[in-house]
């Protein structure tokens, strides 16, 4: 009876299909157009990025400011802190795949503004681990010197030195 | 049953041969053109780093697009410390349009890298991406092809990867034996530690090499390294080899193999099944019992669990504890039913689009688990059953592919909504500017013609005193009064020439005298004049150069100003044309990948439900056997008690000794057992039979 039974089973499994099947070519037209609409969007966005770059941040009053952590593989960033002219401009606090991707080379924009040319003062507070969880914080300030032309700053926390070094680029 | 099982598992697992080291993220020392560098020369590029290390892919594409895009503009492009890192950038693109899922693109990026004029090198490694897209887009024919471009030695930093795909592009076409040279070849490569060692044992296994493919695979499984993607490897690698000898009846190795798999890792399940089938298939039901009844207590809607459910009762009844087996069917039954109702709910559920609403939450590609987590939403399908679809490299893509669509269409929206912003800040722009700049325009013309004339004076005076450097001339260097003097002496001279009358010697004398006296203070106090005058010119100078900086500067404000709100009209109309265009592209296609994706899902739970059916039927069947088996049992033994009470009565009566009748025979004292009436049936017995065991 048993055995009747597994054969009366496996015959209906071999029925079981009542959904309605996507087929391969489908998927792969579909892939495509995907991937064209996605090239499309990535030139509109480049595109944008300019305009809104040209429109906001002209050139001659454009300052960016860029966080970095150079020889940090032992340093966790929670937070970083930055005043220009004297206001709290950015205030971030890390991601844990934010410190990853710092902790491997990258550079993080933290801030872009208008300012007029001539010198601005620019204060940077940290706080932050170390693996044994020491907490480490600092601050640090720099004169930002505007000139004609866009300025760029970056920022270098030296996690465990509680330092913070300044790069004019 | 069993059968089924295991041929979905080895096959599973056979086929599973793009097994590779997950390197997602920054890419090792092996591969320096990729998205890294020792020294970063430009924030842009790090920039873009940042956001590629983090897989916002397109962020780093847009990123380096831009910036690519802005080099190629300049007339001096070495003058941008972008350009350092130019070529790396470019290819940098290429990994990432792949890791973004773009690989048309990124394949177009390659055959012009493969067409171009080239050193070999580049070449090489732009066919071995290549090769990647193809083997990747599972067309291995072209992969092959791709890698048979390849002249010469890889570079290093490619090399292990680029035999590692080949040897799987071989193992795709069905050529094991090639594969296995290359795949021995690099055994001992750390990167690909461990996936060396699988995919070899697999490919000695197709090739017809069992005992050697075994024996790879037992080094891996006993010890596969450290690390969750390794203990799942390994655990894998147990499970894969359980099955093999399992189907070639080899029982007690099938069984070490199944005890080396961890209970709480991902393959458990499968394991605890196959051990219980092992000793099943040895008629070891009892010991069967263990791994099985462990099995039925996990999360109920594993298929492996369901499966367990119906194989308790099984070795129940062929351990002839029929009731037992009974109720276990019961249960089984009972969690049959309802996950059937959960199944036909979860379908209703994503027909109702509440997948499609779960997946676009911002949740879907931030939180770990967030297919699992997604069941808690309300109305949310049983996304258990669709774990195994969802980890599926197809689907995973189709389901990547749909968030991009959604990020993109919701970037689009914001952008929408900022050109209307940015049309909005040059109306206000316009608004400010154009009264005011007509006047403005007017008072700067009349304040530049003052500064040219200041300009051309000092120009003279520069050129006077330059030339009194060579043609000494105190007369030059005198000062007002000096000159008054010298004047008024010129004066009285002519008006002396014109009437002699009035001339003598005596004024001629004072005349000359004070002519004298001019002369000489003049000429004794050139020298000293002369860097005074050059003095003063350098503090005019200071005072130009603040002037023309000021100058300069209202000029580039002006021109800012003009900047500000003139000429982007067009431009905002044609990015917010595209944009639209976009859009609806966006949405078309979004709704035919989300109807797929249903449709995946949908296809998975259907075909869940209608084994769930198929186990419901023939529980149903095992059911009523057990019953009837059970009542046989029964009966069985209520007959051979009462032989025994017979049998007990007929002793006594012997030894009871009674008078002889007139005949000569014993009268009888009871009836024949088969005129007694029969025992009431099925509660009673049902209640006693459940307490036999």
């Amino acid at each position: 009876m048993y055995r009747i039974l597994m054969a009366t089973v496996l015959l209906m499994l071999a029925v079981v299909t009542n959904a309605q099947e996507v087929s391969r070519e489908e998927i792969r037209g579909l892939d495509e157009q995907i991937q064209d609409v996605k090239e499309d969007v990535i030139g509109l966005t480049s595109e944008l990025n300019r305009l809104e770059e040209k429109l906001l941040f002209p050139s001659n009053t454009q300052v960016a400011l860029f966080v970095s952590l150079p020889d940090s593989k032992e340093f966790s960033l929670e937070s970083v802190e930055v005043k220009l002219d004297n206001q709290i401009v950015a205030h971030h606090l890390y991601t844990y795949r934010e410190i990853e991707a710092l902790q491997q080379g990258g550079v993080q924009r933290i801030h872009t503004a208008n300012v007029q040319t001539g010198a601005h003062p620019l204060e940077v507070t940290y706080f932050g681990k170390s693996k044994s969880g020491k907490e480490y914080r600092a601050t640090a300030s720099y004169s930002v010197e505007k000139a004609v032309g866009p300025k760029f700053v970056e920022i270098q926390i030296a996690g465990n030195q509680s330092a913070i070094n300044f790069k004019d680029w | 049953m069993i059968s089924r099982l295991a041929s979905a598992i080895a096959g599973a697992a056979l086929t599973a041969l793009c097994a590779v080291p997950a390197q997602a993220k920054a890419p090792g020392e092996s591969d320096p053109s990729a998205l890294q560098t020792q020294t970063l020369r430009d924030l842009f590029f790090g920039e873009a780093l940042f956001d590629a290390y983090q897989d916002n892919y397109f962020d780093a594409i847009t990123g380096l697009d831009t910036e690519l895009k802005q080099v190629r503009l300049l007339d001096d492009p070495e003058l941008d410390p972008f350009s350092l890192h130019f070529g790396q950038a470019e290819f940098a693109v290429g990994d990432l349009e792949l890791s973004y899922r773009m690989h048309r693109e990124a394949g177009r990026a390659m055959e012009q890298v493969l067409n171009g004029n080239v050193p070999q090198p580049i070449k090489n490694e732009a066919a071995y991406r290549l090769a990647k897209i193809h083997y990747h887009k599972q067309q291995f024919a072209n992969a092959l092809h791709a890698l048979e471009l390849i002249q010469g030695r890889v570079p290093e930093r490619v090399r292990s990867e680029e035999q590692f795909l080949r040897a799987r592009v071989y193992m795709q076409l069905g050529r094991f034996e090639e594969a296995v040279i290359l795949l021995k070849d690099l055994k001992g490569e750390k990167s690909l530690s461990g996936f060396v060692e699988y995919n070899l044992g697999i490919a000695l296994l197709k090739a017809g090499e069992t005992e050697k493919g075994v024996l790879e695979l037992d080094g891996l499984g006993r010890n596969a390294g450290s690390g969750d993607a390794m203990s799942a490897l390994q655990d894998k690698t147990n499970l894969l080899l359980g099955y093999q000898l399992m189907e070639a009846k080899e029982y007690e190795r099938a069984r070490t193999y199944f005890d080396r798999v961890q209970l709480s890792g991902p393959f458990s399940n499968q394991a605890l099944l196959g051990a219980g089938w092992v000793e099943a298939n040895a008629g070891r039901f009892d010991r069967a019992l263990v791994p099985w009844q462990l099995l039925t207590q996990r999360q109920s809607t594993n298929a492996a669990v369901q499966e367990a459910m119906l194989a308790v009762p099984y070795a129940y009844g062929k351990l002839d504890v029929h009731s037992t087996a009974a109720v276990n069917y019961g249960q089984a039954l009972d969690l049959f039913g309802d996950q059937v109702d959960v199944l036909t709910q979860s379908i209703r559920s994503i027909r109702e689009g509440k997948l499609l609403e779960a997946l676009r939450r911002k949740e879907a590609s931030q939180v770990k688990n967030w297919v699992v987590e997604l069941r808690k939403l309300p109305g949310a399908p049983e996304t258990h059953y669709l774990l195994d679809l969802m980890a599926s490299n197809d689907y995973q893509e189709f389901l990547r592919n749909y968030q991009d669509l959604n990020d993109l269409l919701e970037r689009n929206k914001d952008w929408l909504q900022s050109l209307d912003a940015f049309e909005e800040i040059i109306a206000l722009r316009r608004g400010y500017y154009e009264p005011i700049l007509p006047g403005l325009d007017v008072q700067f013309r009349q304040v530049d013609a003052r500064i040219k004339m200041r300009l051309e004076q000092r120009q003279h005076l520069a050129a006077r005193i330059e030339n009194l450097l060579v043609n000494r001339r105190p007369e030059l260097l005198a000062k007002s009064d000096e000159t008054e003097s010298r004047l008024i002496l010129q004066q009285i001279r002519e008006i002396l020439a014109y009437n002699p009358t009035l001339n003598s010697e005596e004024t001629d004398a004072r005349i000359r005298r004070l002519e004298g006296v001019l002369k000489f203070r003049l000429s004794r106090e050139f020298d000293t004049r002369l860097t005074e005058a050059y003095k003063h010119l350098q503090e005019l100078d200071t005072v130009i150069a603040t002037l023309q900086e000021t100058y300069q500067r209202y000029v580039r404000t002006r021109q800012a100003a003009t900047h500000s709100y003139e000429g982007y009209t067009d431009q905002i109309t044609s990015l917010r044309a595209g944009l639209n265009r976009a859009q609806d592209r966006i949405e078309q296609l979004m709704a035919r990948q989300g109807r797929m994706l249903e449709q995946l899902a949908i296809n998975e739970l259907d075909q869940r439900r209608a084994q769930l059916e198929s186990y419901q039927i023939k529980a149903r069947f095992a059911l009523a056997d057990s019953y009837d088996r059970a009542n046989e049992l029964q009966e069985q033994r209520a007959d051979q008690r009462k032989v025994e009470e017979y049998e007990q009565r007929m002793e006594q009566l012997k030894q009871a000794e009674p008078v002889a009748n007139p005949d000569g025979e014993p009268l009888p004292t009871d009836n024949p057992p088969e005129l007694d009436a029969q025992e009431p049936e099925a509660p009673a017995r049902e209640a006693e039979a459940a307490g036999d065991e």
